[in-house]
């Protein structure tokens, strides 16, 4: 049995892991809340972009014409992966889930026989992938120096993306992040952003006619590299709230964890105090005893 | 019959500015200033850098944008747009400063004609603020 000193001095160890796990929650609840919030308020540009570009492509007349940011290049050999992770760690599974969710997309490609390749964005996601994926990872992203998700950060993003789509260094681009649901649930997604996906979502793209000026085409190749900052934007907005919410629903559970190690760790310290003291007696009992 | 049309602005981080009661708006369309009324046909197009001025009932109101695209239909009008100001919080200094950042673009060398086009007007339409 670990002596009265050692139970000490873990006891007292272990309070102040609790002290910082419980402040870390804190801090998180409040950059939470703030997070949340300008996740929320994104939503609507990009909703709004999507369903501008959905009618858009509805309209266009002759699809093999049709920019190949919208169409494709016609092959579907190599794909490039946008991982998006966070920049620190203690955060649960956040970091975990995403990789999870892109290493069974990695399997996937290849079986199938396709190539790949890697950006990551944000530390966490380069140093897991790095060693099993290093030689794949083509460019690593990340955003340490900035406080918040901000649109110039995701802009730089889209444009790397964009410059290598010119260079046809890929064919399909997919995004990995966690789309915030509530402060437990995160949810890892997949996102297509080139080709972009526009079958899914008949309820928006009427049949209404709009009048182009400039025409489709022009719109098109002015929107669509757009669209993909945005959606970039919004996956950094998404995951940064998730970011919060599962460091904080981790560091919530942390500070529980070590309430009751400090519980067991105090009734054992009682505990071996109390057979010491009566160690002590009998001792002494039995000494006079023998007299 | 009411002669008002619904404008929504929104920019990246959150929804800028949503009215009912417009009755007409200006806005620095690419090809051109754009006017629209209540019952335009339904239109996309985007902006180059300039002003959106927006005639309300209860008065004008004047907005700097540097891009943006516009989609009307239905009686709303909603403009998607990454930069946008009103002219009101544009103070003297900060307006130096943006016409000095603006004239550096435009003077780079490796610019295709739109872009260069795009910058020049950002200039113009700085300094006609000034």
């Amino acid at each position: 049995m670990a002596s009265l000193d050692d139970l000490k001095k873990r006891i007292s160890s272990v309070k102040s892991t609790q002290k910082i796990t419980k402040a870390m929650k804190m801090v998180a609840a409040a950059k939470l809340k703030r997070a949340q919030d300008s996740a929320e308020k994104g939503r609507p540009y990009s909703q709004k972009m999507n369903n501008v570009i959905l009618n858009l492509s509805s309209g266009i007349s002759d699809k093999s014409n049709a920019p190949k940011l919208l169409s494709g290049t016609g092959n579907e050999q190599i794909h490039l992966c946008v991982v998006m992770t966070s920049d620190r760690g203690l955060c649960g599974g956040f970091n975990a889930n995403i990789i999870k969710k892109a290493k069974s997309h990695f399997l996937k490609l290849k079986e199938e026989g396709k190539e790949l390749k890697i950006i990551t964005v944000g530390s966490k996601g380069n140093d897991q992938l790095k060693r099993l994926y290093g030689d794949k990872i083509i460019e690593n992203i990340s955003f340490k120096n900035s406080k918040n998700a901000n649109y110039f950060d995701a802009e730089k993003v889209g444009k790397i993306i964009i410059e290598k789509f010119e260079k046809e260094e890929f064919d399909i681009c997919t995004i990995f992040y966690n789309q915030f649901k509530n402060v437990i649930t995160q949810i890892p997604q997949a996102q297509q952003i080139i080709p972009l996906n526009t079958e899914n979502n008949d309820e928006n793209s009427s049949d209404e006619s709009y009048e182009f000026e400039p025409d489709e085409d022009e719109i098109l190749n002015n929107l669509l590299p757009k669209n993909i900052s945005t959606q970039i934007f919004k996956a950094m907005l998404e995951n940064s709230a998730s970011e919060q919410g599962a460091r904080m629903s981790a560091m919530d559970n942390a500070t529980r964890n070590a309430g009751e190690m400090v519980d067991k760790l105090t009734i054992e310290y009682n505990r071996s105090r109390q057979a010491a003291i009566t160690k002590e007696l009998i001792e002494i009992i039995s000494g006079a005893e023998s007299l | 019959m009411s002669e008002e049309f619904k404008i929504e602005i929104v920019n990246p981080d959150k929804s800028f500015l949503s009215k009912d009661d417009v009755i007409e708006v200006v806005v620095p369309a690419f090809e051109g200033d754009m006017g629209i009324l209540k019952d335009h046909i339904s239109i996309i197009s985007f902006l180059k850098p300039g002003i959106i001025s927006i005639q309300t009932k209860s008065g004008e109101e004047k907005y700097y944008v540097e891009d943006g695209i516009v989609e009307f239909k239905n009686n709303n009008l909603s403009v998607l747009t990454s930069y946008i100001l009103n002219l009101k919080d544009i103070e003297k200094n900060n307006l130096q400063d943006l016409i000095k950042v603006a004239e550096e673009e435009a003077s780079k060398k490796d610019l295709n004609d739109q872009s260069k086009y795009l910058a020049d007007q950002k200039v113009e339409t700085l300094k006609s603020l000034n």
